[in-house]
């Protein structure tokens, strides 16, 4: 997988998404490379879901540009990039047939499919559930299962969606370790959080977004000890941003 | 004939497989089956297709499909009627007063019934499910199967409907098929027929199976939204 060429860096430049009238995101620019996983945080409605989105091209960008370093993020005839959403969207089919379909739709033949799900079952733990109607699993399953189902699509960038809202805490430390291992083994996240313990143990870069701006781009280290501007500052204080 | 004895007669119909009770049976649910199966070749993907396309008129159109739920199956009869009649603009095909334009007559009733539960089923899947086809590449026409095969207990229940709908209606069938005797008679027009004429034991019997019939349909429909429960978790 690594001999395919590398579609990073993403170079987002003046980004911008309105609806209704309404700047939702104005002048967004960053660089990404690979690397160890990037938070982007922010209270709600700083537009982070929808940075995600634009990036992983599920929204036409209003203004500006989302740049892959290969065409729209497909390398070798691949899409090399994938999401997990907040919600894990799951099919009404097994597990198994879960996985399957992801590959599929990639275009990957049935040998290829019977490896990469067999190897995505056993990766994240799913075998003894392989066959179980995937919607009657925990909410902590299926987010696993997203997970698989995104992983074996072999991507090089992962995009999360807030991925352990709505879940315990411990199935939350079950997807935070995941998520260090896939950053291991070369696959750079790109996450959003509302977490700030999952964003400091995670985070090797923070994006902190606030009203739809990029208002602070650094390393994990530096903005949590010492935000360099006001908003980040009472943001981390838990301040209200109005 | 008394009501007990033509009972007991109905009965004997239907135990003794008499062959013309069998024929009319079968005729009817050859009549019903393949009607249910066009409109389905039909139904499910125009109705998938307009649960996930937008276009100016679309509301329009899924109103004029869920009021055409609702056509009189005597006004389905007629409108096949007038296209397969002599003069009528198919009427060189000779297909009225046959097997075939009784077929055709239903596919018309069934086919609003699985348009519009396709259509409302798939539109509100698709909105769950929309984000993430078109994650993986699966975008408009793309998006069609997979949607339906998640629907598919839905979508079953959508078809009995439609069977029920078909197998029960009488007035479409007597109007383009005409009742002949051992051609065109079905379960209902021979019912209807038999009634006047005083032959209630075939049409209790026949009122038997019709019976039978829709049980069977509303077990079957039960059982579907069962196993859907079940996968849609």
């Amino acid at each position: 997988m690594r001999a395919d060429p590398s579609i990073l860096p993403l170079v987002v430049e003046g980004l911008g998404f309105e609806a209704d009238g309404r700047a939702l995101l104005a002048d967004v620019g960053f660089t990404l490379r690979r690397g160890r996983p990037t938070v982007v945080l922010g209270p709600n409605g700083a537009g982070k879901s929808l940075l995600l989105r634009l990036c992983h091209g599920l929204i036409a960008p209003g203004t500006g540009a989302v740049r892959w370093a290969a065409d729209e993020g497909v390398a070798a005839g691949r899409k090399r990039h994938a999401m997990v959403f907040q919600k894990p969207v799951i099919l009404r089919r097994s597990v198994r047939a879960n996985l399957d379909h992801a590959l599929s739709a990639a275009g990957t033949d049935s040998a290829g499919r019977a490896e990469r799900t067999a190897a995505a079952l056993v990766r994240f733990g799913l075998t003894a559930l392989a066959d179980a109607p995937a919607r009657r699993l925990s909410g902590g399953e299926q987010q696993r299962l997203a997970i698989a189902r995104a992983w074996a699509l072999g991507p090089e960038v992962l995009f999360m969606d807030e991925p352990c809202a709505n879940l315990d805490p411990g199935s939350t430390a079950r997807i935070e370790s995941l998520v260090s291992d896939l950053a291991s083994e070369g696959v750079t996240v790109v996450m959003t959080t509302h977490d700030l313990g999952q964003a400091r143990r995670l985070a090797e870069r923070v994006l902190f977004l606030d009203k739809g701006r990029l208002v602070e781009d650094a390393p994990a280290d530096r903005f949590f000890d010492a935000p360099e501007t006001p908003q980040a500052a009472a943001f981390l204080r838990g301040d209200l941003l109005w | 004939m008394t009501v007990p004895d033509a009972f007991r007669e109905a009965a004997g119909l239907v135990v003794d497989l008499d062959p013309r009770f069998v024929g009319i049976v079968a005729l009817s649910l050859r009549v019903t089956l393949t009607a249910v199966l066009a409109a389905a070749a039909i139904g499910l993907p125009l109705g998938a297709l307009l649960g996930i396309s937008r276009f100016p008129g679309r509301s329009a159109v899924i109103v004029f499909v869920n009021a055409l739920m609702g056509l009189p199956p005597v006004v389905a009869g007629l409108m096949i009627f007038l296209l397969l009649s002599r003069s009528g603009p198919l009427g060189s095909w000779g297909m009225l007063f046959t097997p075939s334009a009784m077929i055709a007559a239903q596919t018309l009733l069934v086919l609003p019934i699985v348009i519009a539960l396709t259509r409302q089923t798939v539109e509100d899947l698709w909105g769950e499910y929309r984000e993430h086809l078109a994650s993986i590449g699966l975008t408009g026409l793309r998006a069609v199967p997979t949607l339906l095969w998640d629907a598919r207990f839905a979508l079953a229940t959508a078809l009995l409907a439609g069977f029920g709908r078909a197998s029960a209606e009488v007035g479409a069938v007597l109007i383009v098929g005409g009742n002949i005797a051992g051609y065109t008679r079905t379960m209902t027009t021979a019912i209807a027929l038999e009634t006047s004429k005083g032959d209630l034991a075939l049409a209790l019997g026949l009122g038997l199976v019709l019976v039978c019939l829709t049980l069977f349909v509303n077990a079957a429909a039960y059982g579907a939204s069962r196993l859907g429960a079940r996968y849609a978790g």
